[in-house]
């Protein structure tokens, strides 16, 4: 079934919102009452139709949005696309990737043409229609991981495997909550994952690391994070700091449905064919508090979940300003029944 | 089966040396097979009668090229049963079983050059690597060293193709040797070694490169390490409930999965860390193995990897 793409904005007037079957294939993370942090890894395998691992790369009524907005950010800012040269290989795997499993899923939107390294790669809704040859820098208008990231949902990095450790050597990063591309390019797992309380000092991030350094070709792997940010803004990123920072003291009891948003970031782990580096897409979804507690059984869970969020967690995610007028909002939507196993909607 | 298994169709099997045969493995199913990197392995699994055995061999074969893959095997001299069973049972036509490919052996892609050092059948993976790196145009030169010429695969073919400017071959029957120290000392900035072989010649090379002052991570190996044999004993397992008995020519694993239990693995040769299991009690001494553990690890007799590592005493539990 085609998709009906709409036409909102990220920014100033902040026009974005979900329908409402958008809203019911929201990926809510919380499979529980109570929040615990976890290293929540699991296979990213598909999943039933109506929800976001239908495919394995998703698109939604969102793409054409949110890859204006995309355009919007490169313009002001071109260094949220950098790859170091020696990751060209993994370039051409993700683009191979990503255009494969972008036609698979979306035939009537995305077309892939293979004929030998000639390839021609045809993408309805952005009008594009390009003729190219695989492995030949020359004949895209751009790299390949800038080409098709300008035409994919979430921020793209690409991990380079060496002396034992993962290194952040490329990636195209507009949607990311709260850390620079700029800054981390170059570091390695360990680095990069620096400030992340409690979950350190239990070694869950080495047991992590081996876990990816092993990852094997035709097994993705996917999990959750999540946070919470004030309007539907994509780009909350630290370079970008001065104008969302002032958002989060805007929240007042009557605005709450509208401007506090779940925000959660679906991260794909994939082993890529030739340049044997990770890829890592990392899809953003955004949803106000109004479109959530249209779901009965997300109102009352996520009521109690950010209700019981230990102080250090509040702090690191940055909600302190306003999680408990989102808790006051919340709790007239929770009805105290028991919530159903599961993250669906019943 | 899981789903990064292929079955696959044996398509030849080519005398290359003495000792050695190559074989070319296509998918039952007519579909292509993945696009791998240079330096990747594959295990293949053989059903001999009742038994399962399973052993990883590099990929030589084009990583560009997913219509079929292929590998060489040496038939070993004190063979664990896995490679004479390639040699002396497999033939044309018959069905195996293959993992998707690993990489365990992946080239540093910043290296602005890279050397390659191969011992005996140590060449096969940077066959899949030269393929790779000529077609990126990323400069590269193979020292490849055989004992006699007799045995020597792929001697001729690697200079034909790859020319003898970039493919230097030596013969010890003959006399000629790897000129290491020349080797080491005219390299530009920014290299990369890589060397696979046997033990002695990984040994040997590593060393004279550290004394030649190269950098710890610009340099690479391979190890091929195969399961030792020792003593049998049995493990007990805790989850399972289990008692397995563990043969002399048997590692753990291979037990474990004879037994019906099921292990993770990658590379079952002791690199990987994959098949590290943690140890519930332990009344002996615990065989370490493995390239995998730090010496404290391995002192803490906490853990064991299965895939090499063996034991010797009175009783053993493994979490599993
Ligand atoms: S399977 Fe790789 S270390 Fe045992």
């Amino acid at each position: 079934m085609a998709i009906v793409f709409r036409q909102e904005t990220f920014r100033d007037d902040f026009t974005y919102r979900n329908s409402p079957e958008n809203i019911r294939r929201f990926p809510f993370p919380f499979p529980d009452d109570n929040y615990m942090y976890s290293v929540n890894m699991e296979p990213h395998v598909k999943g039933a139709a109506g929800t976001v691992f239908e495919n394995l790369i998703d698109v939604d009524e969102h793409y054409i949005s949110e890859m204006a907005d995309r355009a919007l950010v490169l313009k002001a800012d071109p260094l949220r696309y950098q790859a170091l040269p020696h990751m060209m290989q993994a370039q051409w795997d993700t683009l191979e990737l990503l255009m494969e499993q972008q036609a698979a899923g979306y035939p009537e939107h995305f077309t892939l043409e293979k004929n030998g390294d000639r390839w021609r790669w045809i993408n309805r809704p952005l009008g594009i229609d390009d003729t190219f040859t695989f492995g030949d820098l020359t004949t895209l208008p751009m790299e390949p991981l800038e080409y098709i990231s300008r035409q994919t949902q979430g921020d793209i990095t690409i991990v380079d495997q060496r002396d034992n450790n993962l290194w952040m050597d490329a990636g195209m990063v507009t949607t990311q909550a709260d850390w620079s591309l700029d800054f981390d390019v170059g570091m390695n797992f360990m680095e990069w994952h620096g400030p992340v309380p409690l979950a350190h000092q239990q070694g869950v991030f080495e047991r992590a690391l081996k876990f990816l350094l092993n990852m094997q070709l035709g097994k993705p792997i996917r999990r959750y994070n999540w946070t919470m940010t004030i309007n539907p803004r994509l780009d909350t990123s630290p370079e970008n700091y001065p104008k969302w920072g002032k958002d989060r003291t805007t929240v007042t009891p009557e605005n709450v449905g509208d401007k506090v948003h779940l925000r959660v970031e679906v991260q794909t782990l994939w082993r890529l064919p030739r340049s044997n580096a990770l890829l890592f897409v990392i899809r953003c979804y955004l949803m106000n508090m109004s479109e959530l507690v249209t779901v009965p059984k997300w109102a009352n869970r996520f009521h109690r979940v950010l209700g019981s969020l230990p102080t250090e967690l509040v702090d690191y995610k940055g909600i302190t300003r306003y999680r408990d007028v989102t808790v006051e909002w919340l709790s007239k939507y929770d009805d105290g029944a028991p919530t159903s196993a599961g993250t669906f909607p019943d | 089966m899981s789903q990064t298994d292929f079955s696959v169709r044996v398509a030849s099997v080519t005398p290359v040396a003495e000792t050695i045969k190559r074989f070319r493995f296509e998918r039952v199913d007519g579909e292509a097979l993945p696009i791998f990197s240079g330096g990747a392995h594959i295990v293949v699994s053989m059903k001999d009668g009742s038994v399962t055995r399973r052993n990883a061999y590099s990929l030589m074969s084009d990583p560009a090229d997913p219509s079929g893959y292929e590998i060489s095997v040496a038939k070993a001299e004190e063979s664990r049963g896995g490679s004479v069973f390639m040699h002396e049972k497999v033939k044309v036509g018959d069905v195996l079983t293959i993992s998707a490919p690993v990489n365990l052996f992946s080239p540093d892609w910043r290296g602005r050059k890279h050397i390659l050092i191969a011992g005996g059948i140590g060449i096969t993976p940077f066959m899949s690597m030269m393929a790779q790196f000529d077609k990126a145009g990323v400069a590269f030169e193979l020292h490849y060293a055989v004992r006699e010429r007799a045995r020597g695969a792929y001697l001729e073919d690697l200079v034909a193709r790859y020319g003898s400017a970039r493919v230097k071959t030596y013969v010890s029957e003959e006399g000629t040797r790897i000129p290491l120290e020349d080797i080491l000392t005219r390299q530009p900035l920014g290299t990369h070694l890589y060397v696979c072989g046997p033990d002695r010649l990984i040994a040997g090379v590593l060393d004279a490169g550290r004394d030649a002052g190269w950098p710890d991570y610009n340099l690479h190996a391979e190890h091929f390490l195969t399961p030792p044999p020792g003593k049998p004993f049995s493990v007990e397992l805790t989850r399972s409930g289990k008692t397995v008995a563990v043969g002399e020519h048997e590692s753990i694993l291979e037990a474990l999965e004879a037994a019906g239990v099921d292990a993770p693995y990658l590379c079952r040769g002791g690199a990987c860390g994959q098949c590290e299991t943690g140890v519930a009690a332990c009344e002996g001494i615990l065989l370490h193995n493995d390239l995998f553990l730090s010496d404290d690890e391995k002192a803490s007799g906490k853990k064991i990897m299965i895939c090499v590592s063996r034991f010797e005493g009175q009783r053993v539990a493994l979490e599993l």
